[in-house]
Formats: C-alpha cells, structure tokens, sequence
C-alpha cells in the first residue's frame, strides 16, 4: 500500500546587485531588482503558472485523490508579492481545495542552523507566520534548506511542535532498510521522519529528458509500475524535489507537463495506491525503528552534504563574517538592515560561491548571476563591508536585544 | 612512419624576449616526445641547445659561427628595432632594418632547406614567414603557419604597419593550416586577414612543468624584506608595451593605493613604454610604491612569481599569455584581462575588461584583502593546470601534420 506524497519545493532567491569596493559608504541598495524581475518573470511563466494549473485541475478531476504539498520559500513570496499576485492567488486556490499542504521551512533559505541556532528558530517562525498570513494553514511538518537534516535539528524542531521532519534517504544511513517507511529520529519522542526516495525523485527531476539513461523516456505507465512495485515492502513513496523540475528545470518541451497530467491518474489506476500529503503519511504509518543522522545530511549532489555551500574557504570566510553580525544587527532594531542581514543569508550566495567542478563547466549554472565564483565572494564581501559600516553608523540607538522580529 | 619537421623559429630560450622562445621550446619538447624528428632553424647563431632535436642556424651555413650580439627580439615593432639600431649599430650587421634581417633570414634558409630531408614546414610568426615561403615552394611540402600573435596585437587595431601586415598575409594565404595560440587570436585573423576558418585550428599554449623547482620557495631578497614588514606585493610581467596595458595597470594601482597604501607594485620587464610609465607612476604620485626591476631571467623570475600576492595581466590585446599560467605554477593568483587568449582555458582566475580599471582595483583589493580568496584561488589552480600541457597541445599538432602528410 504506497501512499506516494508528492512535494515541490519552490523557491527563488533575491540575487545581488554588482557591488564594487567602491561603491561602499555610497550605494545602500544591494539587489538587482531588474535581474530578479526577468529572472522570477521568466520562472512564473514557463514553470509556476502552468504547473500550478495542471495541479489544479489533477485535484478536481481526481475529486481530490489527488494530493500535493509545496514549501515556498519567504522570499519567493516576497517576489510573488511584489511582481507577481497572481501565482500567490493561484497557491491559494491549491490551497482552498484541501488537497494540498504547506510545509514549513527557514523564510531565508538560510544555513541559519549552523551558525545560530537561535536564528534558525526565528527564520521558522517568521516563515510560519507568513504562510499562515497568506493562505490562512498551520504547517504540521518542516524541511530545512536543502533537506539538511541531523538528529538535533529533529530535535528542535519538535520542540517548536512539529509532527514530522523531512530528509534525503541516505543509502551509507538507511544501510539495509528502505527510504520507503516512516522513522523517528534518533533523541526524539514524537516527531517522524520522512525520507526522499532519491531514486524515483530523481528519475523525474534529474533523468526525465536524459537520453542517455536506460529508463528514458519516461512514462506514466512506466514510472506508475516503478512505484507500485514498492506494495508489499514499503509504505509511502516521498517523492521531493524542487518545483522549478516542472517547466524550467526540465522544459516543456521534454514532455514534463504531460508526464504530470497522466502520472497521477495511472498511480491510481492501481488500487493499492493513494496519495497523501506529509502530515497525512506521518499519522497514518507507524514508525518502524530509529535511525541516526549524527552528522548533518542534505539532498545536494552524490556526496548529500553541504560542501556546495560551505566547501571552501570564501564560503566558510563569508558565511562566519555573516553570522558574526548577528548580535550587531538584532541589536540595531533596524528593520531595514535586518531584513538586508537575513536577505544576505540566502544559501544561493554561497552557493555561487562553489569551486567544485567549477574547471568542468560546472553542472550548477542555473540563474546564476556571476561569471565565477571568485566574482560572487568580491562581491557579497563588498556587499557586507558596507552593511557592517552601517552599522556602526546606526549602532548605540538601542542597548538591549529585542527579543523577536518581524 | 616518423614525421620530420623543418621548424622556424626567431628566438629560444634563453635568448627570448617574450612569450614565442618560450612557447618553441615547450612545444617542440613535447613533439619530441611524439616521435617527431625535427629541424629547428634560427636565424643567427645563438648559444642556445636543445638535446632533444638539432637546431640550425641560417647565418651558420655561409658565417663562421660566432655568437652575434642579436638586436632582434621577436616582437619588436619597426620604431623600436630602429632605436635600438641606432644605439648599437654595430651589432645589427646585416641590415638596416628588421625587414632586411627578415629577408635575410629567408634568403640564408635556402641551404638548410636544400640540404635538409623533411615531411613538413612549421613556421612561427611573421618574422619567419619569408623563409617558410621559400621552404614551400622549393619543396612543395605542406606548410603549417602558427600564429603567436598578428600586426594587430603588436601595434594596436589602427596601426598595423602595412608591409608587415602584407607578409603575414601572403604567409596565411599559403599556408596549408593556420595554428592560432586562442579562439581570440583566431578570431583577429578571420577579420583582418579575410581568411577561411575552416583552415584554422586553435591550439593553446601550455606552461612548462616546474614542479623541480618547487622545492626551492626563496623570493627576492628585497622584496622580502618588504613582505616582512607587511607589504603586499601585485606584479606586472611582460614587455612594457602599449598592448600589454602597463597604464591601466598603473592607474589601477592608483586606485589601490588610495584606499590601501601597504602595496607595493612590481612591474618586472622593459620595453618602449618603460620611460612614460615610471612618468604616469610619478605624475599620479605613487613612484614610492613602484619597483621596476627591467627584465629578469631565471631564477630571479622564480623568485618575483613566488614573492607576488598576486599577478596581474591587464594586456589590451594578448594572443595569448603563458606568463598566467606561469605565475598559476608558482601558486599565485592571477588577475587576466578577457582580451587574452590565456582567460579561455583558465577558470580558477579572476576576469576584467583591461579598459575598467576600477574593477580591476576593486579585484586587486579583493585578492589583498581577504586571504580565503587567494586561498581559494591557489587551492584550485592546479585543476586548471593539470588540464593544460605541452603534451596536449603537441597532440594536436601532430594530428594537423598527419592529416596534411597523408
């Protein structure tokens, strides 16, 4: 009996501006409002929109058999918000039919866990807030920025009254058993854990236009097979990827909307199968061990770690120089230089920042603004110099730490 | 079958001025170890040697072989050849000037080219290209032209000199192949020259293995005394020339120094430019932070590499630039004008249009600033490097002289 649950996660993040050493002590604005601007049009057009609408009309012709949960990221609301209202109403409408989920997650796509964890658990709640705001739900289950998942991040997170936690299915974890139950995280009482099916996500989000792999091409019979011979030795399918797969990372051409529009329908062709959402697999399946995640995992690259963001040493000299603002900037109650200090925190910044297989042509060109890597730490560094100037400018208003900020 | 090259060359290593000595020499060592037999012809006898192939000399055959105070250095322009005569005109002996010597180098290559069995005529540069010529019609063997660099590069886009555009001309019309150094050399000669691509091959050049040499890190002895007292050092490498952009690096340093005085700025190296950039340093107030050292060989070559923070070549017009890759050997970071054949093939180096001088400031500050970025930048060097070898390029090689052989 799989419940396969279906998870997008949606997100854009607010790119820089070029930012030179010598626009410090001149220029407050750091973001490319133009570039962001074509970047999220180009997205909502080939990616969010039609996928939204195929969604839609997958719940109504399916009477709602048919389920599907989205993370969306703050800042990609904020950029909805701003240049785009009408993919907010169309999440909305998803929202209404009580087929789908919202997940929660850091408002900042941030790191936040590994440098403060305090600030970590104001992103969760800020974001929390925001969902809440826009589409009126409490989310139940909370993924981290790049399924980065150990046990203490379990931990907190059901402090903060979470039921169920999100992470990749690492084979050197899982060892014999399967991605394809529920767990409870090591330490923790109540909270599950739902782990990726890396190899059935990735068929779709990484090997669906691939003509070199032995499954192409895919179709819906096909890969409704793949997941109904999972009956018998497992519970749920969790199929999480991002949701730019529908549209951009896979373009329409490739055949990725029809897959969508049929996928459903032959899943459910078998009796066996249902869909559900996060929160619904999580109570409906009982946990069947414990596992251990001591050391933090993600859902990035062969290695599922986060050495694409903090791999070498600008990555690790940015990030620290960053987060040892963080007193500074909460003290300042400047709600303008807080929000530019969390914007700043984007993980997509340290990403572009990333030198591995950089000689190789690199596999991670996808909206990235810079020429290099070395252009993106000058300039995030310039951008931060600035900020800290700022501040001392603006510090000495205020002595004591607020103790939440909106 | 073994393949016989008859090779022209100007200049070799240690008699080179430029880059063509020593791109000859680490390219026809690594056709050696291809099984190429090869005649190297100079032009006058220098005490220069070679184990690996037999060189020749066209004033040998008719002189008896005394060494020559040469004036020829490969990339003189006419103007500067004609001072330098008119300073030593003993030394010049066999003509006024360099067209004579060029024509001479042709007429005296006669009697290597009767004497001498080969499969294949290779000649570099337009210095070369009258013998070549010679070389072709006495044979009727396939000729290979390899272009180092055109008029263009030398004189700047406006003032090629007529007679030695009609040379190299007449030498790229003839030839069976065209070897250019980059895709940005290729490019001038399919503009200017009006000639076919498809007779062009891009074959980049490498740097030489210095990995013996490794062992031994001193640096010059008074530029170490400055880095013992905090200093940090930015190089300048090459003949001071107009399309070698020494003013805009000099202006550039302006901008530095302005913001950060402990940097010092070499500029290693000579040439017709040398009088008015000490002027300009002096005229923008910044001659105590200037070393010019005039050109240096060897080991004190080495020595100014190491000592470098880092190594900039902000040339307007460079086919393409082996001295980056050298400097890469060394471990220190490069900073490459993308007017270059060399910011093709590396990735691991920061990038600036030569012409804007405060983005080359804001990266030379960037570089100074923050040790992680150099870090990073010597750390992943050497994938660059282990991509780029003679050995490569002399692969390509051989394959032309094979295809035009059959």
């Amino acid at each position: 009996m799989p419940s396969v649950c279906l998870y997008l996660h949606t997100h854009q993040p607010w790119r820089l501006r070029k930012y030179s050493v010598f626009d410090i002590g001149k220029e407050k604005h750091y973001f490319d409002d133009e570039q962001n601007l074509k970047y999220l049009n180009r997205i909502v057009r080939k990616s969010y929109i039609p996928t939204n609408e195929i969604l839609l009309n997958l719940i109504k012709e399916t009477n709602g058999r048919f389920k599907v949960s989205f993370s969306i990221t703050g800042v990609v609301l904020e950029q909805f918000e701003k240049y785009a209202p009408e993919v907010i109403e169309s999440f909305q409408r998803l929202v209404d039919t009580g087929s789908v989920e919202i997940v929660s997650e850091t408002y900042y796509h941030s790191l936040a866990y590994l440098f403060s964890e305090e600030e970590f658990k104001r992103q969760i709640e800020l974001h929390y807030k925001k969902v809440k705001g826009i589409f009126g739900c409490k989310p139940k289950v909370f993924r981290n920025t790049e399924l980065m998942y150990n046990n203490n991040i379990a931990k907190i997170v059901e402090s903060m009254g979470y039921e169920a936690i999100m992470a990749e299915g690492v084979d050197r974890i899982l060892d014999w058993r399967s991605p394809n139950f529920v767990y409870r995280p090591k330490g923790a009482k109540r909270i599950k854990l739902l782990l990726k099916n890396y190899r059935l996500s990735d068929d779709i989000a990484f090997r669906f236009s691939n003509r070199d792999w032995s499954g192409w091409p895919l179709s819906a019979e096909k890969f409704a097979g793949w997941v109904s011979e999972v009956n018998g030795n497992g519970e749920c399918v969790n199929l999480f990827m991002d949701y730019e797969t529908f549209g951009e990372h896979q373009w329409q051409e490739t055949g990725i909307f029809e897959f969508l529009k049929i996928m459903p329908w032959r899943i459910l062709d078998n009796p066996d199968n249902n869909f559900m959402t996060p929160s619904e697999v999580a109570r409906a399946y009982e946990s069947r061990g414990e596992l251990d995640y001591e050391r933090i995992t993600s859902w990035a690259d062969t290695e599922r770690d986060l050495s694409a963001w903090t791999g070498n040493k600008m990555q690790q000299a940015a990030i620290h120089e960053l987060y040892s603002l963080e007193k500074a900037v909460i003290a300042s109650c400047n709600q303008e230089l807080i929000s530019i200090w969390r914007k700043l925190q984007i993980s997509d910044h340290f990403y572009y920042m990333c030198t591995k297989w950089f000689s190789d042509g690199d596999v991670h060109k996808y909206f990235n603004p810079y020429e290099n890597p070395y252009d993106a730490f000058i300039n995030f560094m310039n951008i931060i110099k600035d900020l800290k100037l700022r501040l001392n400018l603006s510090a000495g208003k205020l002595e004591s730490v607020p103790e939440l900020n909106v | 079958m073994k393949i016989k090259a008859l090779i022209f060359g100007w200049e070799f290593p240690p008699y080179n001025v430029g880059g063509l000595g020593v791109a000859c020499k680490g390219l026809t060592y690594a056709l050696c170890g291809f099984g190429v037999e090869i005649i190297f012809v100079l032009p006058k006898k220098m005490d220069v040697s070679a184990d690996y192939m037999k060189i020749v000399f066209a004033d040998a055959v008719m002189m008896k072989c005394t060494a020559i105070n040469s004036l020829l250095l490969a990339y003189d322009t006419l103007n500067s050849y004609e001072e330098s005569y008119r300073n030593n005109p003993l030394a010049a002996k066999y003509g006024r000037n360099l067209f004579e010597e060029v024509d001479f180098y042709g007429q005296k290559a006669y009697h290597i080219i009767k004497r001498e069995k080969f499969d294949i005529i290779h000649a570099h540069d337009w210095l070369t290209i009258p013998a070549a010529l010679l070389a072709k019609k006495m044979t009727a063997k396939p000729l290979v032209l390899h272009i180092h660099a055109t008029e263009f590069d030398r004189s700047g886009d406006n003032g090629a000199n007529p007679d030695v555009y009609e040379i190299e001309k007449r030498g790229m019309d003839a030839a069976d192949v065209i070897i250019a150094v980059s895709n940005f050399t290729k490019n001038k000669i399919i503009k200017y020259y009006g000639i076919d691509p498809a007779k062009i091959r891009v074959v980049h050049n490498a740097a030489e293995d210095v990995s013996q040499s490794l062992g031994d890190t001193s640096i010059l002895e008074d530029v170490y005394r400055l880095k013992a007292i905090g200093k940090k050092i930015v190089l300048y490498l090459g003949r001071i020339t107009l399309h070698k952009g020494p003013d805009y690096f000099i202006r550039a340093a302006k901008l530095v120094l302005d913001r950060d005085p402990d940097v010092i700025f070499i500029v290693a190296g000579s040439g017709d430019m040398e009088h008015k950039i000490i002027e300009l340093a002096a005229e923008l107030g910044i001659s105590g932070n200037m070393i010019f050292t005039g050109f240096l060989r060897e080991e004190k070559l080495v020595k100014v590499y190491r000592a470098a923070d880092l190594y900039v070549m902000p040339s307007v017009s460079e086919p393409f630039g082996i001295t980056a890759l050298e400097a890469m050997n060394y471990n220190t970071p490069v900073l490459v004008s993308r007017q270059s054949g060399v910011s093709e093939v590396i990735t691991h180096a920061l990038k600036v249009d030569f012409w804007d001088i405060q983005e080359m400031a804001n990266k030379m500050l960037a570089v100074l600033e923050h040790r992680a970025l150099a870090e990073t930048l010597k750390e992943n060097g050497w994938h660059d490097l282990e991509k780029i070898s003679w050995k490569n390029s002399a692969q390509a090689v051989v394959n032309i002289y094979k295809e035009l052989i059959k």
